[in-house]
């Protein structure tokens, strides 16, 4: 299977809502040992200046990866997602993720070409709130093993 | 805790080193907060049929991980404004459990917008496991 190089540039209409809840943002924080009280003390989280706690940094991932499948599972874009592997992450935060938030996500096709056997696929995930929020812009590289014949 | 100031911070400073243990149940929890579950982080048999040494963790579990030591370090993981890795080596993690090992230098200071970038090494059993590992935080 060939990654379709037609898809870069395309981008998918926004999926979700997904819901934020302080359970969900204690169970990443515990699960990456984050100990900051911002993520689990809601007093801690509003002293700080937030509306409750928030998420660590890099549980826009959790978001990102839900955004991306309509795009890695599309069986027109030729990718075998067995064969993905995580090449690179990168996040700019436009404010934390909070508990309380209603999360969409945009993802766009920044890239998808063959590369020495293999395939690469860049792709950019814009997280934003129902109410059109800028949260974070979320760009992973996916190398796909194989993929580029 | 209270936030770093940018008068108490120059460049070449240098943060940790924090060792940071990592087991099977870790990449379970992991994977339910995250939702990525890619059986190589859970499975050894199937690992192992896939060609790995055995269970890894998940990449994103590493840079998360890795993240929390320049997040105490600025006292507000919400001044994270950045944080971007490449995923350079896989962390194996046996039955017994694993631990990875984190280091931080001061790269670059903004007075004007109190932007410090951070640049992370992580190591497992030696071996660098992310590469350009680069966060930048919102000092006070």
């Amino acid at each position: 299977m060939a990654v379709n190089t037609d898809f870069v540039g395309r981008t998918y209409p926004p999926s979700g809502p997904y819901a934020v809840d302080a359970a969900l943002v204690a169970s990443f924080a515990a699960a990456v040992g984050a100990t900051d009280p911002v993520h689990t003390d809601a007093e801690v989280a509003r002293a700080a200046g937030y509306a409750d706690v928030i998420a660590p940094p890099t549980m826009a991932v959790r978001f990102a990866q839900m955004t991306d499948r309509v795009y890695v599972t599309d069986p027109e874009a030729g990718i075998d997602y067995s064969r993905v592997v995580h090449g690179e992450q990168r996040f700019v935060h436009h404010r934390p993720i909070t508990a309380g938030d209603e999360v969409l996500g945009s993802v766009t096709v920044d890239q998808a070409r063959p590369a020495g056997g293999h395939a690469m696929i860049i792709t950019r995930t814009e997280l934003t709130t129902t109410g059109g929020e800028a949260l974070a812009t979320c760009v992973s590289t996916m190398v796909v093993r194989g993929g580029g014949e | 805790m209270s936030v770093r100031q940018l008068s108490e911070v120059a460049v070449g400073d240098t943060i940790g080193p924090v060792t940071i243990p990592v087991t099977r149940d870790t990449l379970v929890a992991y994977a339910n907060a995250s939702g990525d579950q890619n059986p190589i982080h859970q499975n050894e048999a199937f690992a192992r049929s896939v060609g790995l040494p055995d269970v890894i963790a998940h990449g994103m579990w590493t840079m998360g991980a890795a993240g929390t030591v320049v997040s105490d370090w600025v006292g507000d993981a919400g001044r994270v404004v950045q944080y971007g890795t490449r995923f350079t080596q896989p962390v194996v993690v046996p039955s017994s459990g694993s631990e990875i090992v984190v280091q931080g230098v001061v790269k670059s200071l903004d007075a004007e917008s109190s932007l410090a970038t951070v640049e992370l090494t992580t190591t497992c059993d030696g071996v660098k496991v992310l590469g350009r590992c680069l966060a930048v935080v919102r000092l006070d």
